[in-house]
């Protein structure tokens, strides 16, 4: 299983991307989506809504079980991914490209305490044992 | 972990196996989604040889069983005819669901639930023990179980066992039929018209592969579990349990309250009438349905529990069966509250779907 480089990941198994605007793309890691198996539902976060880190904010419901989403940093949600709303099974097809919600960061630096592509990796091999 | 004989065979299909009540079972092996729908439209099979079949030998089997089980066995008159029934508890409540076939009058064949099979065990030795002394009870460790499901399951089996067409498509709905080593039984947990099939356990990785060469799709736990869902059967532990009246789950039809035969957990069920009812539900909402949330009636008066509730992939939308007071109606509103939000569900007579209809 490939993770990719390029993004931030939490211990809650979602994955962060800082664009060059400076917003926060956020999704649920590939991992994420094999242990919950087909996605059936998905309920993002009102734009305009401010989240703490680690704050609950959106929900994804797989045919097995339902799973909360956690804000891996601070900031105020510009988007929620509308597709997501008819089609939640596109997360299992790429879970690093059906993105969730976006975020302005309240502090952009924040996103690179996160675990990186290693890291996010060493921690799934340490779960498995 | 307990494992059945297709264990490598579910992995060589790279299944995602689970922890199922101390098995160690296919959930699904790619999409339940995928599965689901292969067995609506075409066929698939599941490996059920967790659940445990039991074999009741002797003189005045019949005769235990009119008292062990709240239906009534002297609706089996054919052999090969099977009933289902609960298995109730001096009070009434459910030990567990089962199929018991009739072959003769000294033999008869329980199919029970994985999870319950030893506490079923104990409890049948200790009334045989009581009673009916003579009789042998032989659980079948050595006999694999596959459900083929869906509407070409039949043919398919048919395709794969030599002969088996002749021997086994006169066959109604509930009765079943020895062919040299198999057990074909017209039964299922989906909804869905197949077969039940028992057969040695060492030969069951050949038949399945055998299956699965003839397009038989392999269906895991998850599957099945959207499938009878959807068919408005019920889940021992979940819409029934020792606590839990058949009366109040659904059951009621498989009672035999009319006969003045006696029966284990009968004074009990006519001392305490229902007050309860198992109902369907559609969500009108988004959202999902799931076992243990609170519904509540328009006025908020009443309140009830779902019992099972999941994603129904053939309406693509969300179901349940809950446990409500006897005055909701099919066609009320009602509330369910999933994560401090009341969402409105729709009430319905169940099943949801049958034989790939849509009935709600």
């Amino acid at each position: 299983m490939s993770i990719p480089n390029d993004l931030r990941y939490t211990k809650s198994h979602e994955w962060v991307k800082l664009g060059n605007d400076g917003i926060a793309t956020v999704g649920i890691t590939q991992h994420a989506q094999e242990l919950l198996g087909d996605m059936v539902f998905v309920e993002t976060p009102v734009v305009g809504c401010k989240l703490k880190q680690g704050e609950e904010c959106a929900v994804v419901e797989s045919v097995k079980a339902a799973a909360d989403v956690y804000s891996p940093i601070s900031g105020e949600v510009t988007a929620a991914n509308p597709e997501l709303e008819v089609a939640p099974e596109k997360i299992n097809q790429d879970a690093y490209a059906a993105w969730l919600f976006k975020l302005k960061p309240v502090n952009a630096a924040d996103v690179n305490l996160l675990m990186d592509a290693a890291g996010y990796q060493k921690m799934l091999e340490s779960e498995e044992h | 972990m307990k494992t059945t004989s297709l264990n490598q065979t579910h992995r060589d299909m790279n299944a995602k196996m689970v922890d199922f009540g101390g098995w160690d079972m296919p959930l699904h092996y790619g999409s339940q989604l995928d599965e689901h729908h292969k067995v609506r439209r075409d066929a698939g099979m599941f490996d059920v040889s967790h659940m445990l079949a039991v074999d009741i030998k002797g003189e005045g089997a019949r005769d235990f069983l009119r008292r062990l089980v709240a239906n009534n066995v002297d609706k089996l008159v054919q052999p090969g005819k099977a009933l289902y029934t609960c298995m109730l508890n001096p009070h009434g409540g459910v030990i567990d669901d089962l199929i018991i076939y009739y072959l003769s009058e000294s033999h008869f064949r329980m199919v029970v639930n994985a999870g319950t099979a030893d506490k079923d065990l104990a409890w049948m030795q200790a009334q045989r023990d009581e009673r009916a002394p003579q009789l042998e009870i032989i659980p079948r460790r050595d006999l694999a179980m596959i459900a083929v499901q869906g509407p070409n399951a039949r043919a398919r089996v048919w395709e794969v066992i030599a002969g088996s067409q002749a021997a086994t498509e006169g066959l109604k709905l509930f009765q079943a039929v020895f062919f040299d080593q198999y057990f074909i039984a017209r039964t299922g947990y989906t909804g869905e018209d197949g077969f039940e099939i028992m057969l040695p356990a060492n030969e069951a990785a050949e038949f399945w592969n055998a299956l699965a060469a003839a397009g038989v799709a392999p269906a895991g736990l998850g599957a099945r579990d959207t499938l009878r869902l959807e068919a408005g059967m019920n889940l021992y532990g979940q819409d029934m349990d020792e606590t839990a009246s058949p009366l109040e789950s659904g059951l009621g039809w498989t009672v035999d309250l009319k006969t003045d035969r006696e029966f284990i957990g009968k004074e009990a069920l006519l001392a305490a009438p229902a007050k309860q009812q198992l109902i369907g539900l559609v969500l009108l909402d988004r959202g999902v349905l799931r076992s243990h949330q609170k519904v509540s009636t328009a006025n908020g008066a009443s309140e009830g529990e779902i019992t099972s509730g999941g994603f129904s992939p053939t309406l693509n939308q969300s179901i349940a069966l809950a446990r409500v007071p006897l005055t909701v109606a099919a066609g009320d509103e009602v509330q369910v509250i999933v994560r401090d939000k009341a969402l409105r569900a729709k009430a319905v007579k169940y099943p949801f779907v049958r034989n790939g209809k849509i009935l709600v």
